[in-house]
């Protein structure tokens, strides 16, 4: 790419957030958003506007409130009582707030560090929890999902004949892809992924990788990573965070070769984090 | 943070507002319980409270016949089996806790401690049936002459050796809460981080100053437990009701029968003639209650110290 | 003098190293006193009532005062009876709380209740049978099943809801998370995920208050009272093992003495035999890829 065409592509980047009649192309927008655990400050005042089937990566040291921003966004600090969040968040336009949770975080997928698949649960079982839980019984169609989605996954080949044996019997690469699958089957507009691989050995974490450029076409997805390797394989746009702010979102290109801030240039070129 | 930010709170759906809703009422369930107990025999005592006032508790007169009742023998034979127990049961708790966490191996201790919950799950009619059969003879042919031949000379171990009385009720029930003392003190030491008795060893102290450090620190939680031991001892029915000797009497000798709160409650509750006679009865398990109310919140108090902080 | 002096004066060392042998060896001994009796306890029960068990223990009537043989069949049902009964009140009230004590523990009341239970678990079991006695052996006005089950129920309750709150914590948060972020409702996932991971540490903890309530003798001797023949209608007063064995293990007679043995032995196996499946379970169940 010349430098020409991605002057163009940054112009259109503002024109994005300037434009109101491109907001379609808005999936998630943060107004000053901000975490606190008890009187501690998680995030503060996050403004973004994460863009439709896109990848954006969310980088920083650790502690920076990465995951705090990632899991404000499927509203996932419920279950941390002592969170507060404070501000607005948009899903597709839509204030956060007129969703239920329930309805809303079939939107916004989810996935986590460590995979997590249900224990109790076979493969099969796991690609269609989120359906059968909410009460979809009928074999015929369940088939088809399970199948449609472990082979969007990339793990049919490797699962078909072992359907109906425990999940938690597959490796740690596998389990994070059937937990993808899983994620995948109820449908989402936008997945958020927190740390996806850093519990994977390498060849695991490129298959994920090489997954996350696949769902791209289909999905909106987020991604938090430690690894800013990783940020710059697989994403489209970079944020960094530090100390609980944004210090810096843009193109990820622009992100770790050329960025505005220092701070930014600092991480990305590995002085401190 | 500013009162005029907005604060995202996720709408919760109907059927979480019934079910967490549904549990807490369950929840509620239990504490309503525990004060109906309360009222219900502070009320079904009213009878024998008016009567007797205060003097029920210091009375040592217990006769249905003539409609009088004090409880003074049975709140005696109580506290001294119960604190016997604790006496004889402590010590041996401590160093039973710090065998199994601090020096047998690993392999053994696990079968070990699994014997040892079973142990304690052994219903307390079965203690109190081996009790009459086994121990107490063992105690009226053997414990008993010696100790009157050697300690005579106390007042706790002259009289008549029965075999059955405070003294073996006292054993039992040693026997009885020994377990759940050291399960506790072991949970307490576990709670005590290793670093602490590496750091002992480091400066050259022998393993028993490091156990030494490690059980002052955990004092508190061993309290606990002990109060938890003497909260189950002053509760035991069944095995005291069947070795203590059953008699209402206040005697200074250990190898006396004498009698226990629930004991008597157990022998005569179901054949009580007149309404004082249950009323006085319900007074002594009101008494039994409150106390053994205040021992355990005590007991877990002292524990909750302990092992939160860990 | 400082702590390191003491502990390196040449004088002391002598005397610490004996110290540490006395104290060691001391607990060794009090690890043995306390296994001991239990041990001892547990296989003389064993081996008089397996001697004296018979078919007719398990098929029998008790026999009138004075002749031999007969059974505890009566009792055994009626103990069956009682724990079912128990089992209704409790298990629902134990599960339930527990969830509420480990699910929504953010706030005070669920302190409260879980020392509440604390406390409940530690009230004397002859208080509770007073207790039935009062709310329903009075206003029935007779001695019956009910109210004997009823007891059991209670004291059931501390126990089950210790064990559920303990397995629900055992359960990793992620795992709620994951099914959360799928779009369930919470409380779908803490039936439909959570519960059903914890599932079989919950049945077993439920099994080991059975076991307990099964051997429970004090509440039971004003509220089901006993019955030396058969009584199946639970507003009537009816036998119990534990019961029938304290009656026989005070009575003066040899054979009767013998069958309560066998009684105590029938309790014991079972005690075991949940312990060990409690053990069993417990230990297979979390130490996978959780």
């Amino acid at each position: 790419m010349t430098e020409e065409t991605e002057e163009i592509e940054d112009k259109e980047e503002i024109e994005i957030s300037e434009e109101s009649d491109k907001e379609s192309k808005i999936a998630i927008q943060t107004i000053d958003l901000s975490v606190y655990f008890d009187e501690r400050k998680g995030i503060e005042n996050i403004n973004m506007k994460v863009r439709k089937n896109r990848v954006t990566a969310i980088i920083g040291p650790s502690g920076c409130g990465k995951s705090t921003f990632l899991r404000s966004l499927n509203l996932m600090h419920d279950m941390t009582p002592k969170a507060r969040v404070f501000g607005e968040i948009f899903i597709h336009g839509e204030n956060i707030t007129n969703y239920n949770s329930v309805d809303m975080r079939k939107k916004v997928g989810m996935v986590f560090q460590k995979p997590n698949p249900f224990p109790t649960m076979s493969v099969y079982d796991n690609v269609i929890a989120g359906l059968k839980l909410n009460g979809m019984t009928k074999k015929s169609i369940l088939d088809e999902i399970v199948e449609k989605n472990l082979k969007h996954s990339g793990l049919w080949e490797e699962v078909k004949d072992r359907l109906k044996s425990p999940a938690v019997s597959l490796s740690g690469g596998q389990q994070q892809r059937l937990c993808i699958a899983r994620t995948i089957s109820v449908n989402p507009e936008i997945i958020l992924m927190d740390e996806p691989t850093s519990a994977l050995d390498p060849i695991s974490t490129s298959k994920i990788e090489e997954l996350i450029f696949n769902l791209k076409s289909d999905y909106t997805i987020v991604i938090v990573t430690h690894n800013m390797q990783q940020a710059a394989r697989v994403s489209d746009q970079t944020a960094f965070f530090y100390l609980g702010n944004l210090i810096e979102f843009s193109k990820t290109r622009r992100m770790f070769t050329n960025p505005k801030e220092k701070l930014t240039e600092e991480y990305v070129t590995g002085k401190f984090g | 943070m500013e009162e005029s930010r907005i604060e995202i709170k996720s709408k919760k759906k109907l059927g979480d507002i019934l079910f967490e809703n549904l549990t807490l009422i369950f929840a509620l369930m239990i504490v309503g319980l525990v004060v109906f107990i309360s009222i219900e025999m502070y009320i079904d005592s009213a009878e024998s409270r008016e009567r007797f006032g205060l003097g029920f508790i210091f009375s040592s007169n217990w006769d249905p016949v003539k409609e009088e009742f004090g409880a003074l023998p049975f709140i005696f034979g109580t506290i001294v089996s119960s604190l016997l127990a604790l006496l004889i049961s402590l010590p041996v708790s401590i160093g039973a806790a710090v065998f199994l966490s601090e020096i047998v191996h690993k392999s053994v201790r696990t079968p070990i401690s699994f014997l040892i919950e079973i142990l304690a799950a052994i219903p307390s009619i079965i203690y109190g049936f081996w009790g009459i059969f086994v121990f107490a003879p063992f105690m009226r042919n053997t414990v008993q002459p010696i100790l009157q031949s050697t300690l005579g000379f106390l007042p706790f171990f002259k009289g008549t050796m029965y075999g059955t009385g405070l003294l073996t009720a006292g054993i039992i029930l040693a026997i009885m809460i020994t377990p759940i003392i050291s399960a506790i003190t072991r949970d307490v030491l576990k709670a005590i981080p290793v670093s602490q008795r590496e750091a002992a060893y480091a400066l050259g102290a022998t393993k028993w100053e490091a156990i030494k450090m490690a059980l002052l620190n955990a004092r508190s939680g061993i309290l606990g437990g002990a109060v938890l031991g003497l909260g189950r001892a002053i509760g035991e029915t069944m095995a005291v009701t069947m070795v203590i000797g059953n008699k209402a009497q206040i005697m200074a000798s250990l190898f006396e029968p004498a009698y226990s709160m629930a004991s008597v409650i157990a022998n005569e509750f179901a054949e009580a003639s007149g309404s004082l006679h249950v009323s006085s009865l319900i007074e002594v398990g009101f008494i039994l209650f409150g106390v053994t109310f205040i021992i355990n919140s005590l007991a877990r108090l002292l524990i909750y110290s302990v092992t939160r902080k860990a | 003098m400082t702590a390191e002096s003491v502990l390196k004066s040449p004088k002391n060392l002598k005397r610490r190293k004996i110290m540490n042998s006395v104290m060691i060896s001391l607990c060794i001994a009090a690890g043995f006193i306390t296994i001991v009796p239990l041990i001892y306890i547990f296989f003389y029960t064993t081996q008089s009532g397996i001697s004296s068990l018979n078919l007719d223990f398990f098929t029998q009537l008790p026999k009138p005062v004075g002749e031999e043989g007969g059974g505890m069949a009566n009792a055994i049902v009626g103990s069956l009876i009682l724990i079912t009964i128990g089992g209704i009140i409790g298990i629902p009230v134990g599960v339930l709380s527990g969830i509420y004590i480990s699910e929504y523990s953010k706030n005070v009341l669920s302190t409260i209740v879980k020392f509440i239970t604390d406390i409940l678990s530690g009230v004397p079991s002859i208080i509770i049978g007073i207790f039935a006695y009062g709310v329903i052996v009075i206003p029935m006005q007779r001695f019956s099943a009910l109210a004997g089950g009823f007891a059991l129920g209670i004291l059931m309750i501390p126990t089950v809801a210790k064990i559920t709150e303990e397995m629900l914590r055992l359960v990793p948060q992620s795992l709620r998370e994951a099914s959360l972020a799928l779009g369930v409702s919470r409380w779908k996932t803490t039936l439909r995920v959570v519960l059903t991971t914890a599932s079989s540490g919950i049945v077993t903890g439920i099994l080991l208050a059975i076991a307990r309530a099964a051997g429970e003798t004090a509440p039971l001797l004003f509220t089901s009272f006993g019955n030396v023949y058969w009584q199946t209608n639970i507003d009537e007063p009816m036998a119990a093992l534990p019961l029938q064995i304290f009656t026989y293990a005070i009575s003066p007679f040899d054979d009767w003495h013998r069958q309560a043995w066998a009684g105590a032995f029938v309790l014991i196996f079972l005690v075991f035999i949940v312990n060990l499946l409690v053990r069993f379970v417990t230990r297979n169940k979390f130490s996978g890829n959780l």
